[in-house]
C-alpha cells in the first residue's frame, strides 16, 4: 500500500487564535504552532494500515518553513518521508486553492490511498477530504470512525458517521479517505523514532517545483475576500449565585425571567 | 430575480429545520429554489414544507444515484444548476454532509466558498464567527457563484406560503460520482432527542459528573427542557459519554438559544465550541471556574443537589 497522509501546522489548540491585523489571516507568528491535533488521528491510522499490509506513508503538507516541525512529528511517528510544499507566493490559499495545489503534490505520488482527518483546528473547514477526492477524482470515503482496507480485492470501506448512528460505504482503491477523531489512539514518538525521523527522506517543493500557476496561488487569488475582522464583543459575565439549597429553583427563576422555560 | 439555490436538508424526505431557516434567508437575497436530492419516493414528504416557507421552484431528483453515494452525486446535481440557472448564490447548512457537498460544488464551479455563516446581508456579505466565535469576520465571494455554508438557528424561520413550481433535473450521475457505495445504514440507539448542532437548547455535563452513569442527570434536565446533551472533552475522553455528542474546539459547535453547562469548568476548548450561545447557564462548585466569567447564569454548588432541583422545578413550571 502506498499511503499518502496529509498534515497541517496550526496555532496551539490552547492559545488564543488571532488574524494577523494587515492581510487578515491567520496569525501564526506570534503563536507556537503545532501539528493539528486531528491530524495525528490521520497519521496514526495510514500507520495501522502499513503496518497490516505492508507499504510505505508520505506525509503532505503545505504550510511555511517553520512547518518541518510538523512534518518531522509526523516521522517521528513512523511516516516513512515527506514532501513539504512551501513558497511565499502560497500565503493566504483559501481551502480550495489548498486542495489544488496538494491534489497536486499527491497526484506525482501515486497513491492507493489518500488519509486526512476532518478538519483543522485553526480554520473548522472540514471540506478537505472532499475537496481532495474531487480535485484526484476518487471516491470520497469521509467522517470515517472506521476503515477496512482488502488489498487483495482493491477495496475499502468505512463506517461514515450519521446523525443517528453511521453508513457503510465501500469504494475501490484508489481513494481518499477521511478519519474522525476517535478512530484511534495515536501514538507518541519514541526518542528512536525522534532519532530515525532526522535521516528520513524530505522533499521541499516550491509552487514552480509542483507546477502551479502563479496567478492561482496565494492571497490574490483566493475565492473569498475578508471585508472586516472584530474581536467580538467579550461576553459580559452575569449573576453569579452561591447556592444556598435553592440553587435549582433559582436558575428556574431566572429561566423563566429570561421566558426561556 | 435571480434565483438562491436552497439544498434541501432531510431525513428520508422529512425536511429539517435548518431547510425553513435556509430558505427564509434565501428570500432576503433574490428568489428561493429549493434543490431536493433523496431516494425515490421521499420528495412527496418535502413537498408541503418547501411550500410552507415560500421556495419559489423546486429542482427535485430523485434517484438511488444521488442517494446512494457520498456527496459527490449531490455536488454534481447542484453545479450543474449553478451552471443553467446562473443563481445568486447557493445556500447549504453547516452539517457534515452538506459542507462536502458545498466544497465540491464550488471546486467545479470555481467559485468561491464561505463556511459557518452566521448571516448573509443582500450585498452577500457573510458574518462569520471565528476561532470559536472570538473574532468577527465579514467576507465575500471575490470568484464565480458563492457558496454559502450557514449554520443551523443563524436564521429564525419565517413562513411564507407560495406555489413552487416542480421542476425535475435532466441529468445522468457520473461514475466517477458514483465511487463511494452506501451499502448500509445502521441506527444506532436513538435518543429521540434534537441534533445537538440544531437544538434550541442544549445541555452539558462535563468532568464535575465524575462518572458515566451521573450522565442520567444531564439527560434527565435535557429530556425535561426538550435539549440536546452534549459533554465536554474531559467528559468524552473518559468514556462517559459518545465522542459525536463533544461540544468545543475538536468537537461541534453549537448556538443555541439556551445553553447549560453542568459541571463543566470552560477552558478554551470548550468554550470555542458553544460561546456563541444566547445565553448560557452554569452549574459549578468551583467559584473560580472560568465558566462563570462568561455565563449569564452561574451557579456555585453541587451539581447532584442543584441538576434534580432545577428538573423538578422546571417540570412543575412547564404544568
Amino acid at each position: 500500500m502506498n499511503i499518502v497522509v496529509t498534515v497541517k501546522q496550526v496555532p496551539d489548540t490552547w492559545a488564543e487564535k488571532k488574524l494577523d491585523a494587515a492581510d487578515k489571516t491567520v496569525d501564526r507568528v506570534s503563536v507556537d504552532n503545532v501539528m493539528n491535533e486531528m491530524d495525528e488521528y490521520g497519521v496514526e491510522e495510514a500507520l495501522k494500515i502499513k503496518e497490516a499490509h505492508g507499504g510505505e506513508v508520505t506525509v503532505v503538507t503545505m504550510g511555511p518553513a517553520k512547518a518541518v516541525e510538523t512534518i518531522r512529528k509526523a516521522l517521528s511517528m513512523g511516516a516513512d518521508k515527506a514532501v513539504h510544499l512551501t513558497d511565499d507566493s502560497l500565503h493566504g490559499s483559501d481551502a480550495l486553492q489548498t486542495s489544488a495545489a496538494l491534489a497536486k503534490v499527491i497526484a506525482t505520488l501515486s497513491p492507493d490511498l489518500v488519509i486526512t482527518a476532518t478538519e483543522a483546528s485553526d480554520a473548522r473547514g472540514g471540506v478537505m477530504g472532499a475537496l481532495l477526492a474531487e480535485r484526484l477524482g476518487l471516491p470520497q470515503l469521509t467522517q470515517a470512525r472506521k476503515v477496512t482496507v482488502d488489498p487483495g480485492a482493491g477495496k475499502v470501506s468505512i463506517e461514515r458517521l450519521a446523525d443517528n448512528g453511521y453508513a457503510l460505504v465501500e469504494a475501490s482503491l484508489p481513494a481518499v479517505v477521511g478519519v474522525v477523531e476517535k478512530i484511534n489512539q495515536p501514538r507518541y514518538p519514541s526518542f528512536k523514532g525522534i532519532m530515525a525521523a532526522k535521516k528520513k527522506p524530505l522533499t521541499t517543493l516550491s509552487a514552480g517545483d509542483a507546477g502551479l500557476d502563479a496567478g492561482s496561488v496565494g492571497l490574490a487569488g483566493a475565492g473569498s475576500a475578508v471585508v472586516d475582522a472584530q474581536p467580538a464583543p467579550p461576553r459580559q459575565s452575569g449573576t453569579i449565585v452561591k447556592d444556598e439549597g435553592d440553587g435549582g429553583t433559582k436558575i428556574a427563576d431566572f429561566l423563566a425571567a429570561q421566558k426561556l422555560i | 430575480m435571480a434565483e438562491v439555490l436552497v439544498l434541501v436538508e432531510h431525513a428520508d424526505g422529512e425536511p429539517k429545520k435548518v431547510t425553513g431557516e435556509l430558505l427564509t434567508l434565501a428570500r432576503s437575497l433574490g428568489e428561493p429554489a429549493a434543490v431536493f436530492t433523496g431516494a425515490p419516493g421521499t420528495y412527496a414528504k418535502a413537498k408541503a414544507y418547501l411550500a410552507e416557507y415560500g421556495a419559489a421552484k423546486v429542482y427535485v431528483v430523485e434517484s438511488d444515484d444521488v442517494a446512494g453515494y457520498v456527496a459527490a452525486p449531490t455536488a454534481e446535481v447542484l453545479a450543474k444548476l449553478v451552471g443553467d440557472a446562473s443563481p445568486t448564490a447557493v445556500l447549504v447548512a453547516a452539517t457534515a454532509d452538506s459542507r462536502e457537498i458545498a466544497a465540491r460544488v464550488a471546486a467545479k464551479t470555481d467559485s468561491g466558498l464561505i463556511w459557518d455563516a452566521t448571516a448573509v446581508s443582500p450585498e452577500l456579505v457573510a458574518t462569520q464567527g471565528v476561532f470559536g466565535g472570538s473574532t468577527i469576520v465579514q467576507s465575500k465571494v471575490t470568484k464565480g457563484t458563492p457558496v454559502f455554508v450557514v449554520r443551523p438557528n443563524s436564521t429564525a424561520p419565517v413562513a411564507a406560503p407560495s406555489t413552487p413550481a416542480e421542476t425535475p433535473v435532466d441529468i445522468a450521475i457520473s461514475d466517477v460520482a458514483k465511487g463511494a457505495k452506501i451499502v448500509d445504514r445502521v441506527a444506532e440507539a436513538k435518543s429521540g432527542r434534537p441534533d445537538l448542532t440544531e437544538a434550541q437548547v442544549v445541555v452539558s455535563g462535563g468532568r464535575g459528573l465524575g462518572a458515566a452513569e451521573h450522565f442520567a442527570l444531564v439527560e434527565k434536565l435535557a429530556d425535561t427542557l426538550g435539549a440536546a446533551v452534549g459533554a465536554s472533552r474531559a467528559a468524552t475522553d473518559a468514556g462517559w459519554y459518545p465522542h459525536q455528542n463533544q461540544v468545543g474546539q475538536t468537537g461541534k459547535t453549537v448556538s443555541p438559544q439556551l445553553y447549560i453547562a453542568v459541571g463543566i469548568s470552560g477552558a478554551i476548548q470548550h468554550r470555542a465550541g458553544m460561546q456563541t450561545s444566547k445565553t448560557i447557564v452554569a452549574i459549578n462548585k468551583d467559584p473560580e471556574a472560568p465558566i462563570f466569567e462568561f455565563a449569564d447564569y452561574g451557579l456555585v454548588g453541587d451539581l447532584f443537589n442543584v441538576v434534580p432541583q432545577l428538573t423538578d422545578e422546571v417540570e412543575k413550571r412547564k404544568g
